[in-house]
């Protein structure tokens, strides 16, 4: 348990390494990638002098790695805001519209799931693999642009546009997370019912489920006493696992419908080269995505008798 | 209420088209336990699921039929069906651990057997759980009933396995190979249990195995299964005493019993291999392989007569086999080589090995101390239960683990410990046959390529005359040069084994380790294998360590024989003396009368068999390691009992 | 018998495609391509994926035959025409025909997915098999550095990439590529570390086999089949990256043909000229659909378990 917090940091640390090397290094000179051949000795040097760029690669680094850690994120260079507040106002916004998506489609992926697997190779089956594998295959700007299609501009159930009034709480806009939120879901539930199904497929074939069945027991109490609990451990990891997808995944839905969260925000920088912007949005969205796996190892360590009583 | 309570007759089950069990019929008493007997592919694991009709997919009955009780069976609807499960039979497993929910506590589920049939409170079916669990003599029921699969060890497993069939107080258990991957003390454990159980409950048992000597001890009748068909039934002392029919004539005889020794009395392997009841011959299914053939045999399948009472034989010469006594001969047996081998020079030395290992919850001395020496041409043969250590013990001398500590001498020079840094002299010296056949060739290789391969690192042959030894090998083992371009899918398991054993053999070694290689074939397979290592043993003259958990193929193959426990080399010694008279250890002792063993304490400092053993002096046992005395042979026993009292 | 998914198979062992190693390991028993194949064609979905990507194939080959105009051209008379006779899908806001553009658009995102994919293939089958087969600090290195690349999720790490280098068809190929390398990398050294110990490696060893040829000539034969299902899932999300990619801007750069930018293109007419965003789209999801079914029917998700 401690070992893998060791492990997380570690590999967090890495991340740190990977996000500067790429962000400060890797496009050569960065006062002239962010502000073009043409920019004039003057300006190069008041962009060097604000980013700090006079001082060498390794120091800058460590400045930039401990400034971080206790929240001093530096100012954006194409808003001129401080970084910090406007990172953590856009991360609020991404989760509520995430937690939208994440409530809804969790018990519906995993009642799908286990639903067809009771009925293998059955219609039930097909049609809800057959939803799964488009929520799959589909990008999520396309199955927007057709939600957007279907239920903004024809039907007119639903708000196109999630944009919200600056200050306020993205929960003031409801309607209009409707579809960015139903566009998540496609994607959610293809992942969770497709794993929710295999796995119960093979819990279903295995000795212990055959041995309850001679026991006696009738069907329902097989699957609640016995398939349940084991067919959805792992689909716990599953579901960990995509909630770092959401957080990335985010940036196109958020695009789409003009929702100002973290993915947008974090696309604003990289289009318009603002660095220290760049660097705040991937470091804080990498810590995300590594905690939320961390978090489901260590249900799964709880939950799987296994590893509890090892 | 007469009449037997399980009658199956006539029965036919096929999966799809293709036939599993063939017009068997037999019929079972009340209180008697009755053994079905038969290798793989006889379709007796079939008929055990057709009994409760739990069939895979695929499996349905095509004729006959099974009457419990006088009812039809295959007439029940869903609703009956669930009530005569568990209730009037249940059927126990073989892999226990699979049989059990992990990640239920183990007390839940025999609980949930009780409550499936009755209304009972939680708290009553917790308390019949606990009396279950008392019943099947596990130690400490309350702790044990919380405790998740995972916690308890196969034995344990197999007990609350049995608990739960029992739960819903049924008349008829099933039992499918129901020992099968236990220890040879757990599962006589496990089999003493069972008739204390039948003895105090008088239940009905129907045991399936390809263990003759488990059928024996716990059943009255037994049915011999073959290619899907009953070949011959009869009471087991009758049978395994007499046999009536070829096949179970053969199987007997390629047993490696008391008697049997490599060179003087070799094991008498059926040829051929096994059939499965899909195909279908004009006349009887053991025509091609039987000794006693006639032109008859190929005409017409014999039907099952009765040859004497009770007695009854698929055979139209069963009075002839019945005449005809399997070759036990009384004579005075001599080992091949004595301990130590004179005049042979030492191939191998291990002086003091130690291996541990960190698992949760502790460090494991997987190998603790252990000495021996392997001469040339001799077989020394290392016998022990599971966590004794033999198979790590292999795998150090392979140079396939590092030793933590100790010496490894190769003809007396220091051997290197890691097998990546041995020189090809060394390589092609000392060689190793691996247990598991399904894992022992690369799946992608023709056998061959794989020969080719290790004829090519071992010896510096150029490529024509590699592939004419590469044949040759394959003659060896007695394996035509065709199943060079085969791959190891298309090959039976015996199969694979041989062609393992050419490819040990590709360089001339001078000492073959030999890992459990039959532990996982079917009987009959196992002593083909077991002559074929004899034999390559008197043209090569190779050594073998040969290990097994099975002291009757140990008995039948070792010049030297040691036996392991917990790490600890318990005796070592010539085979000889061993077997037939001389000083044993507690342990050897247990494990030469199939007894059984109970308990399985922690290690504490001394002997690390105090906890089991019949003749624990006291405290000394659990406090002092024991001295290693030596035999007059130049082998020894770890024991505080003095050598005079162990003969 | 597997026993069930509680055993202490680490989290890390499943990919986020959910694609379960051992279970396809065991399906096809390691025994290669054949099997795979034959699996393919005993399921009727996998045969339809297969039709629809050799149908998108030959458009990327032969599109300048089959397209009835050159997709760059201006028919500033006929801008967002709907679908009709002359124009089969209509034409967009400079006039260009769709139908040609969404054929054009098919060649490069043919390129970039598979050799993406290989890119991803080669390092990750490299680097997992390194990592499984040899234990200790080098193993651990490379796992954790894997870890540290996996901690971005897909789009943002291309984000990063791409903002740096610029978007080009090469660097999209190379991000892609990176992207995915650790994720085959986890399946590669999930897959080793299965057949590791099994005796025929330790066979080898014994006859002094070289740990270059007992990776490559002994382990990676074994492991083919879920190298290659996990190919195939990836060459569907390296489809997928790449449309996003280039809807986000960061992508191949315009004037490509490349449906992604289309349809960015084309959003500010999504009411007025639905046609210009649809068919893109549709060209995009069939083609991964395609891509999914073949991996589908390739894992044998879709058949009954015997």
């Amino acid at each position: 348990m401690a070992r893998r917090i060791v492990l997380v940091l570690l590999t967090l640390w890495l991340v740190s390494l990977g996000v500067f090397a790429v962000s400060e290094l890797l496009p050569g000179d960065v006062a002239i990638f962010i502000l073009g051949q043409q920019a004039t000795p003057e300006t190069l040097a008041v962009l060097r002098a604000q980013l700090g760029l006079n001082v060498p690669a390794p120091e800058r680094y460590v400045e930039w790695l401990f400034g971080f850690i206790r929240g001093d994120w530096g100012k954006s260079l194409a808003l001129q805001v401080p970084i910090t507040d406007l990172v953590l106002s856009r991360m609020a916004n991404s989760f509520v519209l995430a937690g939208i998506a994440f409530i809804i489609t969790v018990p519906l992926s995993i009642g799908a799931g286990l639903l067809a697997a009771l009925r293998q190779g059955r219609l039930t089956d097909r049609l809800i693999s057959l939803i799964g594998i488009s929520g799959l295959a589909i990008p999520e700007f396309v199955s927007g642009v057709v939600l957007i299609l279907l239920f903004s501009l024809t039907l007119r159930i639903a708000p196109a546009s999630a944009q919200i009034p600056t200050g306020a709480s993205p929960l003031s806009v409801l309607p209009a997370l409707i579809l960015p939120a139903f566009t998540l879901a496609l994607t959610l539930f293809a992942y969770i019912s497709r794993m929710t199904r295999a796995s119960a497929v093979e819990v279903l074939s295995s000795d212990y489920v055959r041995a309850a069945f001679l026991k006696g027991l009738p069907t329902s109490k097989v699957i609640t006493r016995h398939v349940l609990r084991n067919a959805l451990l792992p689909t716990i990891t599953v579901i960990g696992a995509q909630i770092g997808w959401l957080v990335g995944g985010l940036v196109v839905v958020e695009h789409l419908f003009g929702y100002p969260g973290l993915g947008d925000l974090l696309l604003f920088a990289a289009l318009n080269k603002d660095i220290p912007l760049l660097e705040a949005c991937v470091m804080v969205v990498a810590s995300v995505y590594m905690l939320a796996n961390l978090g489901t190892e260590l249900l799964f360590g709880v939950l799987n008798p296994r590893i509890r009583y090892a | 209420m007469s009449g037997p309570l399980l009658e199956v007759e006539n029965l036919s089950v096929a999966y799809g088209s293709t036939p599993a069990v063939r017009g068997v019929s037999f019929e079972v008493a009340r209180g008697e336990a009755y053994g079905l007997v038969g290798e793989s592919g006889s379709g007796k694991s079939t008929l055990a699921m057709a009994l409760v009709r739990y069939l895979a997919t695929g499996g349905h009955v095509t004729g006959g039929a099974i009457r419990f009780d006088g009812k039809d069976l295959l007439a029940l609807d869903a609703a009956a069906l669930r009530e005569f499960r568990g209730r009037r039979a249940a059927v126990v497993y073989q892999n226990p651990a699979a049989a059990l929910d992990p990640s239920m506590r183990v007390g839940d589920q025999v609980a949930e057997a009780f409550s499936a049939h009755s209304r009972l409170s939680t708290k009553e079916a917790r308390r019949k759980a606990l009396e279950a669990l008392q019943q099947v003599k596990l130690p400490d029921p309350r702790s044990v009933y919380d405790r998740y699969p995972h916690q308890l060890s196969g034995g344990m497993q197999q007990r609350v396995v049995i608990a739960t069939a029992l739960a819903g107080g049924p008349d008829l258990l099933i039992l499918d190979e129901p020992t099968t991957g236990l220890d040879a003390t757990v599962e006589a454990a496990i089999l003493r249990l069972l008739a204390d159980l039948r003895r105090d409950l008088g239940v009905t048992v129907v045991l399936i195995s390809h263990n003759l000597a488990v059928v024996a001890s716990v059943c009255d009748r037994v049915g011999v299964l073959y290619a899907g068909r009953l070949v011959e039934q009869g009471r087991v002392g009758d049978v395994f005493a007499a046999p009536a029919h070829p096949y179970t004539r053969g199987l007997l005889a390629s047993l490696p019993g008391e008697h049997s020794r490599k060179g003087t009395r070799p094991l008498h392997a059926i040829p051929g291999t096994a059939l499965s009841a899909a195909v279908h011959l004009p006349g009887c299914a053991f025509a091609p392989r039987c000794e006693f053939v006639r032109a008859e045999c190929t005409a017409a399948e014999p039907p099952l007569l009765s040859v004497r009472a009770a007695r009854s034989s698929r055979c139209y010469f069963a009075d002839e086999v019945l005449a005809t006594p399997i070759r036990h001969s009384p004579d005075h047996l001599e080992g091949t080589a004595q301990y130590p081998a004179a005049g042979g020079t030492q191939l191998l030395t291990l002086s003091d090995a130690q291996k541990t290992f960190n698992v949760s919850g502790g460090r494991v001395h997987a190998v603790d101390g252990v000495t021996l020496e392997v001469p040339s041409g001799v077989t020394v043969g290392l016998v022990g239960e599971s966590g004794s250590g033999k198979s790590t013990l292999a795998r150090i001398i392979a140079g396939l683990e590092p030793l933590d500590s100790g010496t490894l001498e190769w003809r007396g020079q220091p051997l290197e410990r890691s097998v990546e840094r041995r020189p090809r002299e060394v390589l092609r010296e000392l060689q190793m046959v691996f247990q598991d056949p399904d894992s022992t060739l690369n799946p992608r290789h023709s056998v061959g390529k794989l020969l080719e391969r290790s004829i090519r690192q071992l010896t510096g042959l150029d490529a024509r005359a590699r592939r004419s030894r590469a044949a040759d090998l394959l003659a060896a083992v007695d394996m035509d040069a065709r199943y060079l371009g085969a791959r190891p899918s298309e090959l039976s398991g015996g199969q694979r084994q041989r062609v393992a054993i050419a490819r040990a053999f590709a360089g001339s070694p001078a000492l073959v380790l030999c890992d459990e290689p039959t532990s996982a074939l079917d009987a009959s397979v196992q002593a083909t294998i077991l002559n074929l290592l004899a034999r390559l043993q008197s043209e090569q003259g190779s050594a073998y360590l040969f290990i097994s958990h099975d002291i009757d193929v140990v008995r039948y193959l070792a010049d030297i024989v040691g036996v392991m426990y917990r790490g600890r080399l318990m005796q070592l010694g010539s085979a000889a003396p061993v077997f037939d008279g001389g000083p044993r250890h507690p342990y050897t002792q247990v494990l030469l009368s199939g007894s059984a063993l109970e308990g399985e304490a922690e290690q504490t400092g001394g002997c690390p068999f105090q906890a089991s053993c019949p003749r624990k002096l006291g405290a000394i046992c659990e406090t002092q390691v024991p001295p290693w005395r030596e035999t007059s042979d130049g082998g020894g026993i770890l024991c505080h009992i003095p050598l005079e009292e162990l003969t | 018998m597997p026993d069930s998914l509680v055993a202490d198979r680490p989290a890390q062992l499943q990919t986020d495609s959910g694609l379960d190693i051992q279970s396809v390991a065991e399906r096809f028993g390691s025994t290669g391509l054949v099997p795979l194949l034959q699996g393919v064609r005993r399921s009727p979905t996998a045969l339809v994926g297969v039709l629809l990507l050799l149908a998108w194939a030959v458009c990327a080959i032969a599109w300048p035959l089959l397209a009835p105009y050159d997709p760059n051209q201006f028919h500033t008379a006929a801008r967002l025409q709907p679908p009709s006779a002359q124009f089969w899908f209509g034409t967009d806001q400079f006039g260009r025909d769709v139908f040609s553009r969404v054929l054009a658009g098919s060649r490069d995102i043919l390129i970039v997915a598979p050799l993406a994919t290989l890119v991803g293939i080669g390092c990750g089958t490299c680097l997992g098999l390194v990592a499984g087969f040899y234990r200790g600090v080098s193993s651990e290195a490379v796992l954790r550095i894997m870890d540290a690349v996996m901690a971005f999720p897909i789009v943002t790490l291309s984000l990063l990439v791409v903002a740096m280098l610029g978007p080009s068809v090469v660097n999209v190929i190379l991000v892609i590529g990176l992207v995915f390398t650790p994720r085959v990398a986890r399946v590669v050294y999930a897959s080793t570390l299965s057949v590791r110990d099994l005796n025929y490696i330790a066979a080898a060893r014994l006859r002094g086999e070289s740990s270059t040829y007992i990776l490559f000539g002994e382990i990676l034969p074994t492991i083919t089949a879920p190298i290659i299902v996990e190919a195939t899932v990836r060459v569907g999300y390296a489809v997928f990256a790449s449309a996003t990619l280039s809807f986000l801007g960061l992508g191949i750069p315009p004037p490509a043909a490349d449906w992604g930018l289309q349809i960015a293109d084309a959003r500010t007419f999504l009411q007025s000229a639905p046609w210009t965003v649809l068919f893109p789209a549709l060209a995009i999801a069939s083609l991964v659909v395609g891509v999914n079914l073949v991996s589908d029917g390739l894992q044998g998700t879709r058949t009954r378990s015997s």
